[in-house]
């Protein structure tokens, strides 16, 4: 590596930044040129996420040293294939979200580019750092800007439940700094691959303080992954919160997913000595409480926003329990499956506010009274035979229905892809020779799989009905091109990754493969050559 | 000095999670004042308690180590404090919106009951 592409990993945080501070200067006024600036920076950090993508299928591991300081002395940026994999999923999500939003959202409150290029920063950093404060000031910096976004256009249920988002957050976060200070004082040292050196080697009246330096840092991020009990702020926020906020955020939920899998395969690895795997049985129960949570509350909600939060739940929970499981064929199905979601929430997230433009304010509780009493065939059954369906209800149902076969896991699109790898690394798993517990826990997650997609069908199909056949008084949307095109290419994304499915599920094995076996990550990022200083190395 | 530090983090932790769990906002932002405090100090505990050495060394030799006095806790702590202040910061103009909008500083932006 030479000249500008070493610096390609240190990109899709800088740029964000300059951005967002650009931003910043420019008075809301001038929200075309704003719209302009944060939509070329958008695009090309996904492009940037994308260059990085196709170079980890050549060099698994890049590793960047800020300040050009030693490993394990400085802080230091990684890029690895899952690290790719996340910054190019941000990317997508920020350009599809951004451009839905360029329709009439973001001029419903102030500074939201700005506040969109910091919460992409922080994404960006989170996923790509490779040392644990610094994941914390990432952390801080998207938290910061999250607070901002969730009271865009505010409203009472928007400062209501945005101080309750910030609460828990912040609470969070000092959870956090407790963790992560716990482990510094037993390790010495912040840096992830160091870490994976040091743990084996702990003694053993430190390794109590070790674990529970490691357990609650994992609460805060589980916090942020929406695990139950945990998640009780979740459902609230991500429903109330504007339509293209909540579905940027759907990534959100995933840095902690992220976070977990990074860590506790690393630092808690199977070379992790009496450690190992340490926190795997809490992941997979409360990944599983997770996913009955989420069924139940998908069943429960008579709102399209909390349907679509209590999704975002149903994909924590499959995520988290299937790190738990701690077995690389799982991993792999977990990763498409984690691609898979984001994308399908994220989409219906925006599809629900173009479908709730269309229905009179009160119409859910309405027709739910109405079901609940019989009274659903009234007396206007006038004849109107041969009714031409407006072309905008077609495609937003259309939208929904794939929205609906991605979300429960059905054939033929990618969630059913997602969840057959999953399924099928379960069933392997009692064939494998494992102790009683993972045999156990692999049917158990193998039934509720199953029975969350029955409810998530269910639950899909009650509300489709409800919307696009049952309207007491329909009106069609009104809705522009760039509010459709981020969910017509969210969901052909999807479509694509069916269409593709064999080769991002060889993808996603050798990602699942390098994150289970870290040796090569720990050794890069603990050998990586300093740059030479400028001058000394121009010559050759 | 152990002891009184130990006993000082769990006052104020004690004194932060009770009036976190409050339901007044005022009495929540004081909570986390508290916590964050608790927490700053639990990280300096963490880089272990030593009285009269410094943590920066002197110009010209390292000498020897077990002089000085860890500076990755003091580090820490600095950045902690800072984005702890922002934090704090907004949440307390989120308090005064909320307190704008509903006409009360319960958590919940309604009285029990009412």
């Amino acid at each position: 590596m030479n000249g500008m592409s070493a610096h390609l990993i240190v990109a899709p945080i800088v740029l964000p930044l300059f951005a967002g501070a650009l931003l910043l200067l420019l008075g809301d006024r001038r929200h075309a040129l704003k719209a302009a600036i944060n939509l070329v920076a958008t695009a090309t950090t996904l492009g940037l996420a994308i260059a990085l993508l196709g170079r980890s299928a050549d060099v698994p591991v890049t590793v960047y040293l800020l300040g050009n300081w030693q490993a394990p002395f400085g802080i230091v940026l990684v890029a690895d294939r899952l690290s790719a994999l996340m910054l190019v999923l941000t990317g997508i999500l920020a350009l599809a979200t951004l451009t839905f939003s360029l329709a009439r959202w973001d001029r419903a409150g102030a500074h939201f580019h700005s506040l969109f290029q910091f919460l992409l920063m922080g994404l960006n950093g989170a996923f790509l750092t490779g040392d644990v404060f610094n994941l914390f000031v990432f952390f801080e910096v998207l938290l910061a800007a999250s607070y901002g976004l969730v009271l865009h256009a505010s409203n009472r249920a928007r400062v209501g439940v945005g101080l309750h988002y910030i609460v828990v957050n912040l609470l969070a976060s000092l959870l956090f700094l407790v963790g992560v200070s716990l482990i510094y004082g037993v390790t010495g040292t912040l840096n992830m691959a160091d870490l994976a050196i040091r743990v084996p080697a702990v003694a053993d009246g430190d390794r109590m303080l070790l674990e529970a330096g490691a357990a609650i840092l994992g609460v805060a991020f589980l916090v942020k992954a929406g695990m139950w009990p945990l998640s009780f702020w979740l459902p609230n926020t991500y429903s109330v919160a504007a339509a293209p906020v909540a579905a940027f955020f759907v990534i959100m939920s995933k840095v902690g997913i992220y976070i977990v899998l990074r860590l506790s395969l690393l630092a808690f690895g199977e070379g992790a000595g009496v450690s190992a795997q340490f926190g795997d049985p809490w992941l997979m129960v409360g990944g599983m409480m997770t996913i009955v949570f989420g069924s139940v509350g998908v069943l429960a909600s008579q709102d399209l926003a909390r349907l679509a939060s209590f999704n975002v739940l149903i994909s924590s929970g499959t995520m988290l329990a299937a790190i738990g499981l701690g077995d690389a064929a799982v991993t792999e199905g977990a990763l498409f499956y984690l691609v898979n979601s984001t994308l399908a929430i994220a989409a219906f997230f925006l599809l629900i506010e173009l479908i709730e433009r269309g229905r009179a304010p009160g119409a859910d509780v309405l027709a739910v009274t109405m079901e609940a009493y019989g009274e659903t065939d009234g007396e206007d059954l006038e004849e109107e035979t041969g009714v031409a369906i407006p072309v905008t209800m077609a495609v937003l149902g259309i939208g929904f229905v794939c929205c609906a076969l991605l979300l429960s896991g059905q054939p033929p699109l990618s969630g059913f892809v997602a969840k057959f790898l999953l399924l099928a690394a379960l069933f392997q798993i009692p064939a494998t020779g494992a102790d009683d517990f993972a045999v156990g826990a692999s049917w158990s997650l193998i039934a509720l799989l199953l029975i969350s997609g029955l409810a998530g069908v269910i639950a899909m199909a009650r509300a489709g009905i409800r919307t696009f056949w049952l309207p007491l008084e329909s009106t069609v949307p009104r809705v522009r091109v760039i509010e459709a095109a981020p969910i017509v290419v969210l969901l052909l994304l999807c479509i694509a990754l069916t269409v593709q499915a064999g080769a991002v599920s060889r993808f996603m094995r050798d990602t699942a493969q390098s994150l289970h076996g870290p040796q090569d990550y720990v050794h890069s990022v603990m050998t990586a050559p300093r740059a030479l200083p400028l001058g000394s190395g121009g010559g050759t | 000095m152990e002891p009184i530090l130990a006993v000082s983090i769990g006052v104020l932790t004690a004194s932060g999670v009770w009036l976190v769990l409050r339901p007044r906002t005022f009495q929540v932002i004081v909570g986390l004042s508290l916590l964050s405090y608790a927490v700053n100090l639990f990280i300096f505990s963490m880089g272990r308690l030593r009285v009269g050495s410094p943590p920066v060394l002197p110009p010209g030799g390292a000498g020897d180590l077990a002089q000085y006095t860890d500076p990755l806790p003091q580090a820490l702590i600095l950045t902690a404090i800072v984005i702890g202040f922002a934090t704090t910061a907004l949440f307390l103009v989120v308090l005064l919106a909320a307190r704008g909008l509903t006409g009360t500083d319960h958590v919940d932006g309604r009285e029990p009951g009412a």
